[in-house]
C-alpha cells in the first residue's frame, strides 16, 4: 500500500487563546493503493485539508500513523520528509510559493534539479508540461508572481506533475481552470494513475471527481465524537 | 518503537552541537542549544532581537568560545582544536557572511582583490587563475565583468551583498554561516539574493546556518527551523511544519503576528 494511514488524530492548542484545545480529528483510517485516486469528501470544515496537510508533514500528527512509500510521516524527522518530499510525494496544493523572480521554466524544472536531473532535460520536460497546460511560451522567461490566479495554478500544476511521484496530493487542482485546461489536468492525472501514481485528492468540481477518483472517503466519519 | 526504514540518512550529519550554552555573567546568550546538520540541509534560526540568535551563531561560527557544549564538524571535535586548525578550518571549510556587507569586506580593495585575496589565502599563487576565478564568481553573484576593479564602496547595498556572498564561496566551503543576509536590503534586491543563495546551495551542495527574523525568507530558503526566545530554542522541526503548525505558545505569537500580503 501506498499511502496507508491508520487511527490518525490531530488536536490544536491554541496558546494565546487561553489554552483551548481543540479536537479537529479522529480515528482517520484510510489506504490509497499504487494506482488509485481516493478522493476525500466532506463539508468545508470538516477537516479533509487537514488530513492532506498531515499526510505533507506540515501539519504534525496527534497520535496514529501516516505511512508513505513505507515511511511514517507521524513519527519521521525532518530530514527524513525533506528525502521523502524530493522523491516519492507530490502536492499540488492551491498555492503557488516562489522566490519571487525566478522564471516560471525554473520554477517548474526545480523538482528536477533537486533530484539531480540535467538541466537541459529537466527545462525540456518543464517546457513539455506548460506547453500542454497552455502556458505562452512568452511567459515561460517570466516569474509566475505576476500570473493570473488561473495560470498561477497550471504553472503549480505543472511543477507538481514536474517528477513521477509514487503518491501524489492534490487540493482542488481543477478549480478556476477553464474546462480545456481541466481536461489537460485531469488527462494529467489519468496519465499518473496509469502509471502507478497513487494520488489522495480534494475535488470540489464533481465531475472531475467521477472521473479520476476510485473511491470517496467522507472525512466527517473522523471528526471526533463522531458515529462510525 | 515501530520500525522506521532510513531514507538516504546513512551519511553522518556534517555538523553536530550539543549542549550549546554561552554566558555573560549571570545572563544567558543562549542555553543548551542542541541540532545536527547533514550535508546539502539549510537550518534556520528565528527570533526576535535579544532572543540569542546572533549570540548562538556566533559560538557555532567560532567567534565567541561557549561556556559549555560540544561542537563537532565533519567528525572534528572543534572546541578542542588549537587556534591555528580552526583558523584554517574557517578558512576552508566555513564561511561567514555578514548582514553588514561593510563586515564581510575589504572596502579599499577592489571587487576582483576582494575575491582573489580569499583564493591566495588558501594558497592561490597564480595571478591569472586568480582574476579568472575571480571573475567567473563575479558573474555567478550577477556583478559584471568591467567592475572588477572597482572598490565596493562604489558599489550598492545588494551588490556588495553578493560580493561578500562571492568572496566567502570562492575558496569552496562546506558550511556557510549567515546573519540576516537579506536584512536592511530592498525587497526586490532580496528576491534576487534569496535566488541566488538557494541555486547555490542546491548546485554546490552547501549547508548552511541562517540567522533571520524573516519568517517568509526562512519559508523560502530553510528545510529546517529553529525558533528562539531568551536563549533558549523553544521549537524546532521541518520549516513549513514550524510555521504552518507551531506547537509552542512564542511560536504561535510570532507566525500570527506577521503580515499577510
Amino acid at each position: 500500500m501506498m499511502i496507508q494511514i491508520r487511527d490518525l488524530s490531530k488536536t490544536f492548542t491554541l496558546h494565546n487563546q487561553g489554552g483551548a484545545v481543540i479536537p479537529v480529528m479522529a480515528g482517520a483510517t484510510l489506504d490509497v493503493a499504487a494506482g488509485e485516486c481516493v478522493g476525500l469528501v466532506g463539508a468545508s470544515g470538516a477537516g479533509k485539508s487537514t488530513l492532506m496537510r498531515m499526510v505533507w508533514g506540515n501539519y504534525r500528527a496527534g497520535g496514529g500513523s501516516i505511512r508513505v512509500g513505507g515511511l511514517d510521516v507521524a513519527r519521521a524527522t525532518p530530514r527524513e520528509i525533506i528525502a521523502l518530499r524530493r522523491r516519492t510525494l507530490g502536492y499540488v496544493s492551491q498555492f503557488l510559493r516562489v522566490v519571487p523572480r525566478v522564471p516560471t521554466i525554473e520554477v517548474v524544472a526545480e523538482p528536477l534539479l533537486l533530484l539531480g536531473s540535467p538541466p537541459e532535460a529537466a527545462r525540456a520536460r518543464a517546457a513539455s508540461l506548460l506547453t500542454r497546460l497552455n502556458i505562452p511560451e512568452r511567459l515561460w522567461s517570466l516569474s509566475p508572481t505576476t500570473f493570473s490566479g488561473g495560470e498561477q495554478q497550471r504553472v503549480n500544476i505543472a511543477r507538481g506533475f514536474a517528477h513521477a511521484y509514487p503518491a501524489l496530493l492534490l487540493d482542488e487542482p481543477t478549480a478556476s481552470l477553464d474546462s480545456e485546461n481541466r481536461e489537460v489536468v485531469l488527462r494529467l492525472i489519468e496519465e499518473a494513475k496509469a502509471t502507478g501514481s497513487a494520488i489522495l485528492g480534494i475535488f470540489h468540481d464533481e465531475v472531475a471527481r467521477d472521473r479520476v477518483c476510485d473511491r470517496l472517503v467522507d472525512v466527517r466519519a473522523f471528526t471526533p465524537g463522531a458515529m462510525t | 518503537m515501530t520500525h522506521q526504514p532510513k531514507f538516504l540518512v546513512a551519511d553522518q550529519p556534517l555538523f553536530a552541537v550539543e549542549g550549546l550554552t554561552k554566558r555573560y555573567g549571570a545572563r544567558i546568550g543562549c542555553a543548551d542549544v542542541s541540532f545536527d546538520l547533514f550535508p546539502g540541509e539549510v537550518l534556520g534560526i528565528v527570533g526576535e532581537s535579544g532572543s540569542g540568535k546572533s549570540t548562538l551563531l556566533s559560538c557555532l561560527a567560532g567567534h565567541q568560545r561557549p561556556n559549555e557544549g560540544r561542537l563537532s564538524y565533519a567528525g572534528r571535535d572543534v572546541l578542542a582544536m588549537g587556534e591555528t586548525e580552526r583558523r584554517r578550518l574557517a578558512r576552508t571549510d566555513w564561511a561567514f557572511v555578514h548582514q553588514n556587507p561593510r563586515d564581510g569586506l575589504r572596502m579599499g580593495v577592489s571587487a576582483g582583490g576582494n575575491v582573489g585575496e580569499r583564493l591566495m589565502a588558501v594558497g592561490a599563487r597564480h595571478y591569472g587563475t586568480i582574476r579568472a576565478t575571480a571573475t567567473d564568481w563575479l558573474g555567478r553573484v550577477e556583478i559584471a565583468a568591467d567592475r572588477i576593479d572597482d572598490r565596493p564602496s562604489a558599489f550598492s547595498g545588494g551588490m556588495q551583498q553578493r560580493l561578500q556572498i562571492a568572496r566567502n564561496l570562492v575558496t569552496g566551503p562546506r558550511l556557510v554561516f549567515m546573519d540576516e543576509p537579506t536584512g536592511g536590503l530592498d525587497v526586490s534586491v532580496q528576491a534576487r539574493l534569496l535566488d541566488l543563495l538557494r541555486n547555490l546551495v542546491r548546485d554546490l551542495g552547501l549547508s548552511a546556518i541562517i540567522v533571520t527574523h524573516d519568517l517568509a525568507v526562512v519559508r523560502l530558503l530553510a528545510d529546517r527551523l529553529m525558533v528562539m526566545k531568551d536563549g533558549r530554542v523553544v521549537e524546532q522541526g521541518l520549516t513549513d511544519q514550524v510555521l504552518d503548525d507551531p506547537q509552542h505558545g512564542y511560536t504561535q505569537l510570532l507566525v500570527s503576528s506577521v503580515l499577510q500580503v
